[in-house]
């Protein structure tokens, strides 16, 4: 091959090679992950909100066709909250605006996410797959007043 | 060589039958970009043309429809995805190979077994024509279950799978006699690509073949009452990835084996055209997890394994980057450019006798971006601030949407016009078309990706959502996202106004009066630097090494869906929300006794 073909190539292999790296900071340095493999709990059958300590909530979410049922989420700022997400039906999503949380409802497992909110304001929840006639509607919203 | 009338008709078959259903899917394409911005709430010409065809036939069932309806935006683009991104490219990839290999390998095709093969494909777009246009199939191109289709559907989807294979087996006996009969010599890279393109598709497809015969074709037709729906997802996108391979590598064949002859250059590197197609063939599957960034059920270390086998597939896209632009400076010297970028305005951009260059080099361009913002969406955890946004589409609208499509149009055209002895008409648009089209899907695409980092999701009919003015005041209403759904849907009006060009030069071609021999005749780039490669002369081992790293990356991702998978799903339809089967009891129940 051609010097100039193999410096390019070579040149593409950092460049794919450092992009990794500042991937990998961002997921171990910084903590923003994507969602892994729950097992440890089955899907669960009523959508619930606990406070499980000073500003720390666990909230039990079931996307349904084609609306988000849990109970109103209005929390503190600086708020961390776990959420465990399932679908009552069909495959859903489900986005909190302004946040890193992008999670996919798929009926029969459950997912996890931390979320958190140091700012007072409202959040959008988008669900963004598309899951029949009344997909655009859903949505709900994740209410952070000042403490 | 000698055509055939057989041979002929074949191919003309395979690329006019999916450009006149690519008027329904582009067509489909500008209605969605004005439904999500809220200009329209349903389609007036569709209504008008349906009502007047129910009422000369007297079929009330075509008078009754509710037009308003919501299911209407989503049944759109149901036909707007399976139409442009499945018909189309596959009918494509099938006939440009029937036209490809027997040209580079100077072998008659059996076209028995081609008109078999094209058969078998057309049945299997009636089928799920028929499932779509009724609107029973109404779960966009990637059906996820337990979303449920008519089965012919899903048996329209298989055969036209089958179809495809029995096209490409079709080649295996002209590539072995052509061995035979030149021991030693380096097959063609055209079609040694259209090889890997179609042994990246038998692979791929054998894992879809898994998910429609064995989950949802029982499933819909009732033998079976649930559906694992992560396995089924995460079959749908083994073979998911490697589909966009399967899109891109015919439009890859042409970047470098015609593009450099047309631009009045060489094809720069032969060893580099090789050494990306066995890269293509040795990673584009063992990836398929980076569109499951978002999904449960698949354990963080396998989602890395699969972001670092995606970074490794980005790497034959960026060789080919240079090669391209390398044959192109190539060209652009040999036509009196001076200086370090001279090249670049030397090419012949707007030649009407070199039309097909601007199918390419516009397809080109637009690649920059749908390349870089690729690797956003591969990229782990930054996945998280675009997955299922519209980011997405407007990101894949500058890859298959763009050069992809492009290059398909263009090769049509191309190929119609030598098949059928009739020379291009209207070369001035043919020629404006893809610049016209490159304008369109930039404004297009801005709107949808900024759109997207502002959280606006795809597949979502927000006139009647968001962007519903009956929500203003309401938290749901998204006054942020209504500049980029209007940005969007401008730039949707000149994509379709750029294909209405090229559709009004297509068929004027095809209905012309045939002025010239038919024929097929490729521009045949030479090349610049040819080197043997032996290590890139025999495809088998490769392809043994990429079904290990199939096995290596996938086996963990596929145990894991299925042990945190506690319960299948029943079947749904997407216009009630309770499973279609409790559906049928309470219909029953309403109805009377006796009648």
């Amino acid at each position: 091959m051609e010097r100039t073909e193999r410096v390019v190539i070579g040149l593409g292999t950092v460049v794919m090679v450092l992009f990794f790296i500042a991937i990998f900071v961002l997921a171990t340095g910084f903590g923003i992950d994507v969602p892994g493999c729950v097992t440890e709990m089955k899907p669960f059958e009523r959508d619930t909100l606990f406070q499980t300590g000073d500003k720390r909530y666990e909230l039990h979410v079931i996307a349904r066709m084609w609306a988000y049922q849990m109970p109103p989420v209005e929390i503190p700022a600086g708020s961390v909250v776990d959420i465990y997400l399932t679908s009552g039906d069909v495959v859903h999503g489900f986005h909190i605006d302004y946040t890193n949380v992008n999670l996919m409802a798929v009926p029969g497992t459950v997912t996890y996410a931390r979320a958190r909110f140091p700012q007072p304001g409202e959040y959008p929840i988008i669900c963004h797959e598309y899951c029949g006639i009344g997909h655009q509607q859903m949505m709900g919203v994740v209410r952070v007043v000042q403490p | 060589m000698e055509l055939t009338r057989s041979y002929r008709h074949l191919i003309l078959t395979e690329l006019i039958v999916p450009i006149v259903l690519l008027t329904i899917g582009i067509y489909g394409g500008l209605m969605q970009v004005l439904f999500r911005a809220g200009v329209l709430h349903y389609d007036p010409l569709l209504r008008l043309l349906i009502s007047t065809l129910g009422n000369l036939f007297g079929v009330e069932a075509l008078k009754n429809i509710d037009w308003q309806s919501s299911i209407m935006y989503y049944w759109g683009l149901t036909l707007h995805g399976v139409i442009n991104a499945i018909v189309l490219t596959t009918f494509f990839a099938v006939a440009f190979g029937n036209a490809v290999v027997p040209y580079f390998l100077r072998l008659p095709l059996n076209t028995r077994i081609g008109w078999l093969s094209a058969i078998l494909m057309l049945i299997g777009v009636l089928l799920a024509a028929f499932a779509m246009f009724t609107g029973q199939a109404s779960v966009l191109y990637t059906f996820y279950p337990p979303l449920k289709a008519h089965p012919t559907f899903y048996l329209g989807a298989a055969l036209l799978i089958i179809g495809s294979w029995v096209g490409a087996a079709n080649w295996i006996p002209l590539y072995r006699r052509w061995r035979r009969e030149h021991p030693g010599e380096k097959i063609p890279l055209a079609v040694m690509g259209m090889f890997a393109t179609f042994i990246i598709w038998f692979i791929a497809t054998l894992s879809v073949a898994v998910e429609v015969l064995f989950l949802l074709l029982p499933w819909s037709l009732g033998w079976t009452e649930t559906v694992d729906v992560p396995l089924a997802r995460a079959l749908f996108w083994f073979f998911g990835h490697p589909l966009v391979y399967f899109w891109l590598l015919p439009a890859y064949v042409m970047y470098y084996t015609m593009l450099p002859k047309v631009a009045g250059g060489k094809l720069f590197s032969d060893a580099a055209g090789r050494l990306v197609f066995v890269m293509f063939i040795l990673f584009s599957i063992p990836v398929g997890a980076h569109h499951q960034f978002a999904d449960p059920g698949i354990g963080t270390q396998w989602k890395w394994v699969h972001t670092f086998l995606t970074y490794a597939v980005a790497l034959p896209s960026l060789i080919t980057a240079f090669t391209v632009a390398a044959s192109l400076e190539y060209a652009g010297r040999q036509r009196g450019a001076r200086g370090l970028f001279g090249w670049m305005v030397r090419l012949p951009y707007f030649d009407r006798e070199r039309w097909l260059f601007s199918y390419w080099i516009a397809g080109l361009i637009i690649f920059i971006f749908g390349g870089i913002s690729g690797i956003v969406n591969a990229s782990y955890n930054l996945n998280l601030a675009v997955h299922n946004t519209s980011w997405i589409p407007g990101h894949f609208h500058l890859t298959v949407g763009s050069p992809v499509l492009l290059a398909v149009l263009g090769m049509s055209l191309f190929l119609v016009s030598q098949l059928s002895g009739k020379g291009v008409r209207l070369k001035s648009l043919v020629v404006a078309m893809p610049y016209l089209w490159l304008v369109g899907v930039l404004i297009f695409s801005f709107g949808m990706m900024r759109g997207g980092l502002q959280g606006m999701p795809r597949r979502t009919y927000l006139g009647a959502g968001a962007l519903n003015p009956d929500m203003q005041g309401t938290v749901f209403f998204r006054a942020d996202w209504a500049p980029y759904a209007e940005i969007a849907m401008v730039g949707g009006i000149i994509m379709f106004i750029a294909a209405l060009l090229y559709f009004v030069a297509f068929f004027s071609t095809l209905f012309a009066r045939r002025t010239q021999e038919a024929t097929v005749e490729f521009p045949v780039a030479e090349v610049y630097h040819d080197e043997p490669v032996r290590a890139l002369n025999r495809l088998a081992p490769w392809v043994v090494a990429a079904v290990v790293l199939i096995i290596v990356s996938y086996t963990p991702v596929l145990y894991d869906v299925v042990r945190s998978s506690f319960k299948p799903a029943p079947a749904y339809v997407p216009e009630y929300n309770v499973p279609e089967k409790q559906l049928q009891e309470t219909s029953r129940q309403e109805q009377p006794l006796g009648q």
